[in-house]
């Protein structure tokens, strides 16, 4: 593998008030050592390990940045690796100037994500890890970024290894009872193993809702707004895009006819499925008729139901009903402001989901509505801190498969199978969770390894 | 002084159950082959439980049949007992186990040896090797003669620098009070290879006159007996068997050894040598399962025409007084009188990691290892590894490509790669754990698993490998049939289901798809199926199992999938770790040093992580695009 020296901006490009260039590699010292000019005169190469220093980068003399530099001496570095990190004072073009200045004096510039294959090739990180650092540099929104920063502490990590002890265990008694079956009973095990097994699929299952919620955060909530013709479509839309919330990126999606608008609502982001069409005409139910409406529907992570409250519920309501059942739903009752003919608890009872009073006319209701929203995407937020969510498709896919593997053991323990035939599934469950931390081999790891961190030839 | 002066393609050094398979193996394939032995008396000697097979080890002996080795067919000629154990399990747990009647073992084996044309047998000591270069030129003899040779396999069992001891009596010799070999020893580490103390012990030999069976129960053998070779006709072996007891050591046993552990050789420090965990002494058991009020006992005959019977699981080395006093609490045993004492047995062996796959020491070229020498226990997988030493030892003598069955493959791959592979500090057992893929692993597919490469290397007959063929055939033809014939809900049908307590159809359904009930069989559905044609018994039970276990088979197809692939990223022998500079320094150690031919391999070796594997396959996954 080459040890050449690599250097990169760490912090975003912005005019913010600080910004961090790292340099990694055998000769990052004597890269420092050639554009620092300290207080002391003692040069970098020689300062302890994991010290700071004051002083200023200069080119021919002339002084680019006042700066604070950190040396950080392998192996205890993130890379494993020599590493410095200049403290400029923010700026693009100071940055960029003291990059420039650290590549001509003998650094080569990163590749995107080269820092954490470092890290993850010396073994300083595992591979959830080093998936939340890629999120992390890719993440948009706030929620998605405190996930990513849960998994860097190797929280999910954590939580598979103990699930995959507990799994090993029993594989390891049901084995050694049938190499010793003098001392070692399976009298009555089945039940005990079904208790086993029903709390690994619960905590499996959770595990893979808290994943659809990540990917979901990370992605933003595909939000489709349904109604009848003139129930305040277009307004709950304008208002979500009007003053409180900003239209943040226009998008074409994958299919030509719809369009997808990018709402920040508070701290989430709500993808708008056929805003523009919405826009366009309010009816959308009459102009693309129940099918099309359906198909966004069962796309749709959120739909935001509307209804109106000054008209009566009838057939055209209860059609849409039979197709949005079983998605997260929010069912707004607009125009409460006019004159009331349907009441909120009879919809509610009547629909079975929660129901928010609203009037677009007189901006009432929307604090409700983000409050909800929140509710039912962040629901397994106990708090920030643990905060724990599966994001990526490698590691959704993974835990399906571990998931399924878990319910055919419950099977094979319900259809009186005999124990030996119990461990083929814990067995696969076991190494599908260890292919979710890297702590299993795949073949396809090197494929993923060298589609995720670009390495190429 | 005139000393003679011989030379042989193959020599193979120890007559026991590894040498025996090794030396027919190499003489079947064509090698002039010497067969060295301290007494021809003692040729395939069963010194501890006397009989053959049981749970995992059934399938080794199953499994060197269908390589064309003799175990099994011995054992066919020469049993006094038979049965099928765990059968309430599933198919792969199953394991055939036989009494043998030893002494017949024995002279059977030998008569074999003995009318194969091109083995020589020879009774003498092996006392040194002749390398030179890294290469086996031979081996000299304690009279001082030259056996030049291309290959040696060495099957020393537990002979090297053998010492028996129970209670304070220790004497330097082999089992049976036979003669140790003292010498080789010192010319195996001048060639620098690394060896270990292993121990290992039998239990004592008692007067069938003096046991009262009536305080026993009485274990008979399996009424329809089936064969261990796929060769043997299994009609021409039912016959009258003898049987087994079970009697249970009980609480006072127990305190009779606690108050004496301090006279077990083992628990004062006189044994130095590593025992099996698994194969426990009557001591260890005491001190490991406190919590246990008894344990079994089995009283097992040595043979039809002697009163000396076996007490299984009551291995010791305790000293005479005290396993008098012991046995004497047991039900049945109150009056019995010793014909052997119970020993431990401590003996030389070798560091197995120094080998390749082929049982080659990675360092001697043609230098070959096999059997309890490699740090194993048991008969069964001594002949296991004997036939592979064999068959390699043969192929490199004739120039041809050397067999390795991978874990996916055999029992007998998955002994050769633990022994090969992993850290092995007690002697090795092969357990059914051991196996990841043991319902593939069977031991009554053994044949079509196995027969293939045992005719293509050429020690199966043609008869017997287009025997297999057509049974494969059999097997999926009718298995297509059944999933094609459909049964109706009618009345006829009703009444065979009900016969055997199934539930009614709704809906017709394929034959199969009622096999796979599991209170129905094929057999159960002859009324229902007039157009089968009559199959063998064996051919009907592969059908019932691939239909019954069907969906758990393909799962564990599929984990063979991704095994292999790892297996099948090989790595070149002269490959430079040292190149690969992210890998951590414990694992380029170990790596180094076991040298493994796959990925899969080094996976498997202690002290290598799943990271430093992710390395090693981005390394050459970079290797190969740079290539490229």
């Amino acid at each position: 593998m080459k040890t050449d020296t690599i250097a990169a901006i760490a912090t975003a490009l912005t005019n913010a008030g600080i910004g961090i260039i790292r340099i990694s590699g055998p000769e990052a010292f004597s890269v420092i050592d050639r554009i620092f000019r300290g207080k002391k005169e003692k040069p970098l190469s020689l300062a302890k390990s994991h010290t700071v220093h004051y002083g200023w980068i200069e080119e021919n003399g002339k002084t680019i940045d006042e700066v604070m530099v950190l040396v950080l001496r392998a192996p205890h570095t993130y890379t494993r690796e020599n590493t410095i990190e200049i403290d400029c004072h923010g700026g693009v073009l100071v940055m960029k100037k003291i990059l420039d200045l650290v590549l001509k004096n003998g650094a080569r510039l990163a590749e995107p994500g080269e820092f954490t294959k470092l890290a993850f090739l010396s073994g300083r990180i595992d591979l959830t890890q080093a998936e939340a650092v890629m999120d992390f540099i890719q993440s948009e929104n706030e929620f998605a970024r405190k996930a990513s920063l849960n998994q860097l502490k190797g929280e999910i990590s954590e939580k598979v290894r103990n699930l995959r002890k507990q799994i090993l265990y029993e594989i390891a008694w049901i084995e050694s009872a049938l190499d010793d079956p003098e001392h070692i009973s399976l009298e009555g095990y089945e039940i005990h193993l079904s208790e086993a097994v029903d709390y690994w699929i619960a905590e499996l299952e959770h595990w893979l809702r808290t994943s659809e919620n990540g990917k979901i955060l990370k992605d933003g909530i595909k939000t489709v707004i349904l109604g009848k013709p003139n129930v305040g479509k277009s307004s709950l839309m304008n208002l979500l895009a009007g003053e409180e919330c900003a239209i943040v990126t226009e998008i074409a999606g994958t299919t030509r006819d719809i369009l997808t608008e990018h709402i920040k609502l508070g701290e989430i982001s709500l993808n708008m499925i056929d805003t523009a069409g919405i826009r366009d005409t309010d009816n959308i139910v009459e102009k693309i008729g129940i099918e099309k409406a359906r198909q966004y529907a069962k796309e749709a992570d959120l739909i935001l139901y509307i209804v109106d409250s000054s008209i009566p519920f009838d057939q055209s309501d209860e059609e849409i009903l039979t197709f949005i059942q079983d998605k997260r739903i929010i069912v707004v009752l607009n125009k409460t402001d006019l004159p009331v003919v349907l009441q909120k608890d009879l919809l509610e009872k009547k629909i079975g989901k929660k129901v928010i009073s609203f009037s677009a006319k007189q901006g009432f209701g929307l604090k409700e509505l983000q409050k909800e929203i929140e509710n039912l995407f962040l629901e397994d937020r106990t708090f920030e801190d643990h905060f724990t969510i599966i994001t990526n498709m490698r590691q959704k896919e993974a835990l399906s498969q571990a998931l399924e593997s878990i319910k055919m053991v419950k099977q094979s323990v319900e259809e009186g199978m005999s124990e030996d035939f119990y461990t083929i599934d814990l067995m696969n469950g076991y190494e599908q969770l260890g292919f979710l931390i890297g702590e299993s081999l795949g073949e396809d790891l090197v494929n993923e390894i060298f589609s995720k961190f670009c390495m190429g030839k | 002084m005139t000393k003679v002066r011989e030379e042989y393609d193959i020599v193979v050094v120890g007559a026991g159950h590894a040498g025996c398979e090794a030396a027919l193996a190499c003489a079947r394939l064509g090698c002039e082959t010497i067969l060295f032995t301290i007494s021809i008396d003692s040729i395939a000697m069963m010194p501890c439980n006397p009989n053959i097979g049981g749970s995992s080890k059934g399938h080794l002996v199953r499994e060197v049949d269908a390589l064309g080795g003799e175990m099994g067919k011995n054992i066919d000629k020469t049993f006094i007992q038979s049965k099928m154990l765990n059968e309430s399990k599933g198919p792969a747990v199953h394991s055939l186990r036989a009494q043998a009647d030893k002494q017949e073992y024995s002279k059977q084996m030998r008569i074999t040896l003995e009318n194969t044309d091109g083995l020589t047998i020879r009774q003498a000591e092996v006392t040194e090797l002749l390398v030179e270069e890294g290469k086996i030129l031979g081996c000299k003899t304690d009279s001082g003669a030259i056996y030049s040779c291309q290959a040696v396999i060495l099957c020393t069992g537990t002979y090297l620098k053998a010492r028996c001891i129970y209670g304070d009596v220790s004497r330097d010799t082999g089992p049976n009070g036979l003669q140790a070999a003292n010498y080789l020893t010192d010319s195996l580490r001048k060639l620098g290879i690394e060896l270990y103390r292993f121990k290992t012990g039998t239990p004592a030999r008692v007067d069938k006159r003096s046991i009262d069976f009536s305080k026993m129960e009485e274990q008979k053998g399996d009424p329809k007996i089936v064969p261990f070779s796929f060769s043997t006709d299994p009609e021409s072996i039912q016959k009258e068997q003898v049987s087994c007891w079970l009697t249970y050591t009980n609480e006072e046993t127990h305190q009779i050894i606690r108050d004496n552990l301090d006279r077990s050789p083992l628990f004062s420090g006189v044994i130095e040598g590593t025992g099996p965990r698994y194969c426990p002494s009557i001591e260890d058991k005491v001190v490991k399962f406190a919590d246990k009020n008894r344990h079994h006992v089995f009283i097992e005959p040595e043979g039809l025409y002697t009163n000396e019977m076996y007490l299984g699981g009551l291995s010791s080395s305790l000293p005479e007084d005290v396993q008098y006093a012991m046995y004497h609490t047991v039900a049945g045993l109150e009056k019995v009188k010793i014909v052997r004492n119970a020993y431990a047995i401590e003996y030389d062996c070798i560091n197995s990691r120094q080998l390749k796959p082929t049982l080659e020491l990675k360092e001697i070229s043609g230098l070959f290892s096999c059997g309890q020498f490699n740090g194993s226990s048991g008969y069964e997988e001594a002949a296991a590894q004997g036939i592979i030493a064999g068959i390699n030892a043969a192929c490199k003598v004739l120039g041809r490509e050397p067999l390795i069955l991978d874990r996916s493959q055999a029992y007998i791959g998955v002994l050769i790669d633990d022994l090969v592979t992993k850290e092995n500090h007690e002697p090795y057992r092969m357990m059914t754990s051991r196996a990841e893929y043991r319902l593939l692993l069977r031991q009554d597919n053994a044949d079509l698993r196995l027969s293939e490469i045992g005719y293509k290397i050429g020690l199966v007959d043609k008869a017997i490998y287009q025997k297999v063929c057509q049974k494969k055939k059999d097997i999926e033809s009718e298995i297509c049939r059944l999933e094609q014939i459909q049964v109706g809900a009618n009345n006829k049908v009703k009444e065979i289901l009900e016969e055997y307590g199934s539930t009614p159809l709704k809906t017709a359904v394929s034959l199969a798809e009622l096999i796979r009930r599991p209170e129905l069989s094929y057999e159960k559905l002859e009324k229902l199926d007039p157009d089968r044609l009559p199959l063998p018994a064996d051919t009907i039970e592969q059908i019932n199992i691939n239909i019954k276990y069907d969906g758990y088979i393909k799962r564990q197809i599929k984990q063979v999938e991704q095994f292999k692939k790892l297996e099948k990223k090989r790595i070149e022998e002269d490959f430079n770790y040292d190149a690969v500079e992210s890998l951590r320094n414990e694992a380029r150690q170990k790596l180094k040093m076991y040298r493994p031919i796959s990925i899969g391999q080094a996976s498997r070796i202690a002290g290598v992580t799943p990271a430093d594997i992710s390395v090693l396959l981005i390394y050459m996954e970079q290797m190969r695009r740079k290539k490229e």
